[in-house]
């Protein structure tokens, strides 16, 4: 891959740039919408098809799977969310299933992607999604809104305000209540969106340091990529269960 | 670090995935899931069910064998009696029949024994008679000594 020599700055930041157009705000990571959309469009494609198919007798192997992943998640909401879950378990069905397979993205070799890539014509490509704060904050701002909205629709504007200016000191210290209420929800979409970008994008750096190492790579990257299995699961499931956490925060008066 | 449309373009992929499983992911597989749990609830039920039946069954096929069992006792006593009580009564009757025999024979003996000494008293009076002619033929009037030995021989 190197028609000419890179020092070592230039091939880590080149593989921390992402495919992009556009200027500014507008513009648009070509790599992450594409990786992650195709990888949501499979995943739920490919779970669609298992629930359309599927049958109340003896599931076959990929509906059975499927089944297992949706009543594990399902269980999880259940255990912390007391209410009509028609949306909540499908909210976290998606989170969990997509985050894990981004996540898994971190599993193929960091420079074979980019290769790929350079041979198609592209000069960039980040193959990891959850790597790109723009997604991350695109999640969690979007369970934010769930969770505004699901704030409305649980207790109205009036026991929303009240319940902002009295809890947790009373109504006699209400502009402290107010602002540590803002505090604790601007907090919810900046930390989850944080702990998933900052997992995500520490481990693929360790890869791309492991990757500079010459044949020494070889033993390291194998048991990093093995642990990596555990954080990649574990932020799924953390991104999912804090996000149902929120939704039950919404759904419950204090 | 830099934020930009990118953000808006995850928040509508992850809108459209929510969708997606909302509508065509977890509604079906909630259906065959809870569907699959009642089968299999009916199916234990229906497999306890005829546990209790075999075991219902199993009593009562017990309770007519022992009932059989008891009754074919009730019969070999009821036949071991009739039995007996055939044999008693061939036992009397034949003793019955025995003596019926005896007694005629026995009957058939003295009338053939009154016969004889009526055979044997007449030869006797015939004899005497022919021993007096012999001797007192030329003396004796037959017709008075016969008025006499008819006398005699009635006694006899």
């Amino acid at each position: 891959m190197n028609e000419q020599p890179q020092t070592t700055s230039e091939y880590i930041s080149h593989h921390l740039t992402n495919l992009h157009v556009g200027h500014g705000f507008w513009t648009l990571h070509l790599d992450t919408l594409i990786v992650s959309g195709l990888l949501g469009l499979l995943m739920f494609g490919a779970m669609a098809y298992a629930a359309r198919r599927a049958t109340s007798g003896v599931p076959g192997g990929w509906q059975n799977f499927v089944e297992m992943v949706v009543s594990l998640v399902d269980t999880q909401v259940k255990d912390s969310y007391h209410g009509d879950r028609t949306l909540v378990t499908p909210l976290a069905i998606t989170i969990f299933v997509w985050v894990f397979i981004m996540n898994a993205m971190d599993l193929i070799p960091v420079d074979f992607l980019p290769l790929v890539g350079r041979v198609s014509g592209l000069e960039h490509l980040k193959a990891v999604p959850t790597t790109d704060p723009n997604l991350t904050f695109g999640l969690s701002l979007t369970v934010f809104a769930l969770y505004l909205g699901m704030n409305f629709k649980a207790k109205g504007a009036g026991g929303l305000l009240h319940e902002a200016l009295t809890v947790p000191f009373g109504p006699w210290l209400a502009p402290i209540n107010l602002l540590f209420r803002l505090i604790e929800d601007l907090a919810k979409p900046v930390s989850l969106a944080l702990r998933l970008f900052g997992n995500m994008y520490a481990g693929e750096m360790v890869f791309i340091l492991i990757a500079l190492l010459g044949v020494w790579q070889l033993p390291l990257a194998l048991p990093w990529a093995l642990f990596h299995i555990l954080i990649i699961t574990l932020q799924a499931f953390v991104f999912m269960m804090l996000s149902i956490v929120y939704m039950s925060m919404a759904a419950e008066s204090h | 670090m830099n934020i930009n449309a990118t953000l808006i373009g995850q928040a509508i992929w992850f809108a459209l995935f929510i969708w997606i499983t909302m509508k065509y992911v977890w509604p079906p597989l909630k259906k065959a899931m809870q569907d699959r749990q009642e089968q299999i609830a009916d199916g234990l039920a229906a497999g306890e069910r005829g546990k209790q039946e075999l075991e219902q069954a199993a009593k009562r096929s017990e309770e007519f064998l022992h009932e059989a069992r008891t009754r074919v006792q009730e019969l070999l006593a009821v036949a071991d009696k009739r039995a007996a009580q055939i044999i008693d009564e061939a036992k009397s009757a034949a003793k019955t029949e025995g003596d019926r025999i005896i007694a005629g024979a026995k009957a058939e003996i003295n009338q053939e024994v009154l016969r004889a000494k009526e055979a044997l008293r007449t030869q006797v009076a015939n004899l005497a008679v022919a021993g007096a002619e012999q001797i007192l033929r030329r003396e004796v009037d037959a017709k008075v000594h016969a008025d006499l030995l008819r006398a005699v021989q009635a006694q006899l």
